[in-house]
């Protein structure tokens, strides 16, 4: 089949949904692939280097015919009037949003698979473009911010005078609010960091960020077992915005990443907040798209609120085109490996795997959005774990307690039997093995791990003790116990030199 | 020379104590060293003062068999390979069963069975102990060197690794437990009968080695030391019949000792300790290959080369494919060249990585890696998310994800390398085979995974080449 990568037409876009690389790797699952002319102008990839890995330079409306399309971006309806029937399509497309666009696929049997449709799981990390194209929107959020921020990040004390570090607060710590915690952190500055889902506290502390606590516990979960963050209620809201008002005050840069798939942006900076931040402070808002978390955010523009900048820049992603490109492409060769098993050049729509069936939104000439829940968070999932281990080991253990205590009552019993009829002699063998044991245990027990070997050599050598019981017989006038004494001397000699000898080589490897 | 009863008594007390020095000085890396010359001493002044003894008699014949003894076993140890340590140590420790076993035999012979007649009852009894102290030490004497030879052969490679299943095969030992507790009661009532004790003796050889043939080669660690602690517990039973403390102590000592050692192997794999005594364990179990995990991604020296100059710290995963192929020095010429570059490298050992516990750390010791880099699962294993590169070398059930996530899978509950967490993991592998357990391992199908085919060595020799 072929592939055909279309010039993206969105105002502000510089990515495209491939790259010389990924052509490469999708001519070897067999694909043929059509650029349209100066498609990867943008992001500095030139027509020349696509023709060099493999693919055929178009004209727009032929690639618009190709068999499949890999876009960035959802096509308008003009476009989908360009397709063929009962062509591919993979692209972002917001099914949600997108009615329209849906109903368009649909009746031209487009069957479309939608980039934000990849769920959160292990398997299908190699695709998740969201995640990918969040780490640059991270990124670029600090530069941006940085640029419009007249001050240094880091703190420097120097000849001419002292300046303190920049403070920045992220709210939302998903992948575009770690990757701006890394940056931030990586530019001197104090980073501090929020999140809904108190379980991301670990992922902020290691991203070096101080994680602000609330004075609030909500009652339920607030994971919503897919990955992403829920809407919470009224109560946590409250005390969220109490602390973001103290923050504001406090705080120079503040960025915001807090969006909640299908619904719009949670307001979470209000205009008074913006009011009582200092003069010359930045707010970057990262769901400028999807309404804004700030109050006075514009999509696409820099507002300046009496001296604090709002930045609600939509395409910080396409800011770096070339890289962005590049990781988007070779999440779309990924899927399509996922997508073509066989490596023979066909697409496999198979809706018994919870990845294509997640993402894909229109199959031939039917809607399939919204798709069945999957849960692929572990944390959510982690009491129902925790529930059924118990139960498996409840199972087990009361046998054994049982079987041990009589084991134990049993060997009272004989001790006591032995004891009462034996001779004094053989009592007091028997006070010197028991010591022996306890000592054994108590020397043997903080043994260090690497010593495991020399110290088995060194005991399998001790034990070769029994040559002293051999030796004794050995004496003895019959001619087999000689014979038997004397092999019982060979042998365990042998063990003894063996065993000694070769710890000794053992150890001696041991080094700082 | 012949010394007196209580400077033998000295002689002994003082073996004894040097014996459990020389223990305890293994248990640390700086007086381990001391700890074996205590070791040697300890059986030197024994030695000298048994055969001093006033009652031993034929010292030509000891001195003869020991050091022809002695030179088979300096010629054994110096010969060895480190990788065959674990072969080693199984032999030896056959030796010491049989040994046992013989000098129970003669401990038997030895008695004076016309006089049994005219015995009284405190005679009577000392008489019953004594031939119960025989029976039980020829009994251990012989599971431990049918189980050791057994042991020395799946090691090896003689007898086939896979855990032997006969049907019935717990009712077996438990039949045969019986069966030579039967024979205990009877010899002892008999006053010491010869064909109780052969038959016992044969049934004792045949359960040894049933009991570690049903026994898997991935658990050989834990067999090994366990096998070490019976030949203890064999050497203390022989200082029974004897009347000798050294022997008892000495032998208590290795018992409680290999117990414990086996006990912490055990407690590291997850498994119940009863179980691996009573053998064949984790070996119920239903190996699924139809599951599908995906594909696994293969890539070449050079691309693992062009990794690790790009990583900051490293980890490396041995496993026993690593002592198979001797890439121990290539390892370390690896490990040398990356820290050259300012690379951090560690190495990550799993508590039962290879055949023998702590085969991976004397194999990196004999390849002179400087042991402080060398860490252990609990010191590691935090660290894994902060790594770049893993390099896991010939490890597998050791660094399989399906024991943490997989409650179903045979190995489910075992702590092991969480490897996965890492950035990049590198499983150097013959081939998508599966480890010693036959459990498939999800980690080579993980994104972040990739897979180096080819011998350990040429594979560390050509990315050393490509540093």
């Amino acid at each position: 089949m072929i592939i055909g990568i279309p010039k993206e037409t969105l105002t502000g876009e510089n990515r495209v949904a491939s790259s010389p690389t990924a052509v490469a790797a999708l001519l070897k699952l067999g694909f043929e692939i059509q650029v349209q002319k100066g498609a990867g102008t943008k992001a500095s990839f030139t027509d020349q280097e696509f023709i060099d890995a493999g693919a055929t330079l178009v004209t727009k409306k032929n690639v618009w015919q190709s068999d499949i399309i890999f876009k960035v971006n959802c096509p308008n309806i003009e476009e989908i009037a360009l397709m063929k029937d009962g062509a591919h399509l993979i692209s972002f497309i917001a099914p949600a949003q997108n009615e329209v666009i849906l109903a368009a696929l649909k009746e031209r049997e487009i069957t479309t698979l939608a980039m934000e449709m990849v769920p959160r799981m292990t398997r299908s990390q190699s695709m998740d473009a969201l995640s990918s194209m969040a780490n640059i929107a991270g990124y670029r959020a600090v530069i941006e911010a940085t640029h419009h921020f007249g001050r240094f990040l880091t703190g420097q004390i120097t000849a001419a005078g002292k300046m303190p570090p920049a403070k920045v607060m992220i709210i939302g710590a998903g992948v575009a609010g770690l990757a701006a915690i890394g940056t931030a952190g990586s530019l001197g500055a104090i980073v501090r960091a929020f999140d809904t889902r108190p379980e991301v506290k670990e992922q902020i502390e290691s991203m070096g960020a101080e994680f602000l606590e609330l004075d609030y516990e909500e009652p339920e979960d607030t994971g919503s077992g897919d990955g992403y963050a829920k809407e919470m209620s009224k109560a946590f809201i409250d005390a969220e915005m109490a602390l973001f008002a103290e923050q504001a005050k406090d705080v120079d840069i503040i960025i915001t990443t807090a969006m909640i798939p299908g619904k719009p942006a949670p307001k979470l900076i209000t205009a008074e907040m913006v009011e009582s931040m200092k003069t010359g402070s930045i707010v970057v808002d990262l769901a400028a798209a999807g309404g804004g978390n700030c109050e006075l955010t514009q999509a696409g523009k820099v507002v300046n609120a009496n001296g604090v900048k709002i930045i609600g820049y939509t395409d910080l992603v396409s800011r770096l085109p070339n890289q962005s490109s590049q990781l988007y492409a070779n999440n779309l060769v990924s899927l399509t490996k996922l997508l073509c098993k066989e490596k023979d050049g066909t697409l496999n729509i198979d809706f018994d795997d919870v990845v294509i069936r997640n993402m894909t939104v229109v199959k031939q000439n039917e809607i399939t959005f919204p798709p069945p829940p999957i849960q692929v968070s572990a944390a959510p999932v982690a009491p129902k774990v925790a529930a059924k281990q118990p139960a498996e080991v409840k199972a087990k253990e009361p046998a054994s307690p049982v079987k041990k205590h009589a084991f134990m009552a049993a060997g009272a019993l004989l001790f006591a039997w032995v004891t009462s009829v034996a001779p004094a002699d053989f009592l007091s063998h028997f006070t010197v093995f028991v010591l022996a044991c306890v000592i054994g245990y108590n020397v043997v027990w903080n043994v260090s791990h690497s010593l495991h070997t020399p110290l088995m050599s060194v005991t399998n050598a001790i034990s070769g003790i029994i040559v002293v019981g051999a030796v004794l017989q050995v004496g003895n006038e019959n001619p087999l116990i000689q014979l038997l004494a004397g092999v019982a001397i060979l042998i365990a000699t042998i063990n003894i030199v063996g065993g000694f000898v070769v710890t000794k080589r053992m150890l001696k490897m041991f080094r700082k | 020379m012949e010394f007196s009863q209580g400077l033998i008594s000295a002689a002994y007390i003082l073996a004894a104590l040097l014996f459990i020095f020389s223990l305890s000085g293994l248990s640390k890396q700086e007086t381990a060293e001391t700890g074996n010359w205590y070791g040697i001493t300890g059986m030197t002044i024994a030695l000298i003062a048994t055969i001093a003894d006033p009652r031993v008699d034929n010292v030509w014949i000891i001195l003869v068999t020991m050091v022809v003894g002695a030179s088979i076993g300096l010629q054994l140890a110096k010969k060895v390979e480190m990788t065959q340590m674990p072969e080693l140590v199984a032999i030896l420790h056959s030796f010491v069963g049989l040994a046992a076993v013989l000098v129970g035999f003669n401990s038997y012979f030895e008695m004076d069975h016309s006089a049994l007649a005219n015995f009284t009852d405190q005679q009577q009894m000392a008489t019953n102990i004594h031939l119960v102290e025989v029976f039980l030490g020829v009994f251990i004497g012989a599971v431990t060197f049918t189980g050791s030879i057994v042991a020395f052969g799946k090691l090896r490679g003689i007898i086939n690794s896979s855990a032997l299943m006969l049907p019935h095969r717990h009712k077996l030992n438990l039949a045969a437990g019986v069966a030579s507790f039967i024979l205990m009661v009877v010899f002892v009532q008999q006053g010491g009968g010869d064909s109780a004790l052969f038959l016992m003796t044969f049934i004792a050889l045949a359960f040894g080695w049933h009991l570690v043939a049903s026994i898997g080669g991935a658990d050989m660690p834990v067999v090994v030391s366990m096998l070490n602690s019976y030949s203890g517990w064999a050497a203390a039973a022989a200082g029974f019949m004897l009347n000798n403390d050294l022997l008892i102590v000495t032998g208590a000592l290795v018992g409680s000792s290999g117990a414990i050692l086996s006990y912490i192997m055990c407690k590291a794999m997850n498994r119940s300790f009863i179980s691996v005594i009573a053998g064949g364990f984790g070996t119920d179990v239903v190996v699924d290959t139809d599951v599908d995990y995906g594909d696994h991604v293969e890539i070449n020296a050079e691309a693992v080369a062009d990794m690790l100059s790009g990583a900051k710290s490293v980890i490396i995963t041995p496993g026993y494919g690593m002592a198979v192929a001797q890439a121990q020095y290539p390892v370390y010429e690896m490990t040398q060249a990356l820290k050259a570059k300012g690379i951090d490298v560690r190495f990550a050992i799993h508590p039962v990585a290879g055949r023998l516990p702590g085969h991976m750390n004397v194999l990196l010791a004999e390849a002179k890696v400087p042991y402080d880099i060398v860490l252990g699962m609990d010191e590691i294993n935090d660290d894994f998310p902060e790594t770049d590169v893993v390099l896991v070398i010939g490890a597998n059930d050791t660094v399989n994800p399906a024991a943490a996530e997989d409650p179903t899978s045979p190995i489910a509950g075992m702590p092991v390398l969480e490897v996965w967490n890492a950035k990049n993991v590198v499983v150097f592998k013959r081939s998508m085979s599966t480890g010693y357990a036959g459990v498939q391992n999800p980690l080579f199908f993980k994104d972040n995974t990739q897979m180096l085919f080819g011998d350990a060595k040429v594979s560390c020799l050509s990315i050393l080449d490509k540093l």
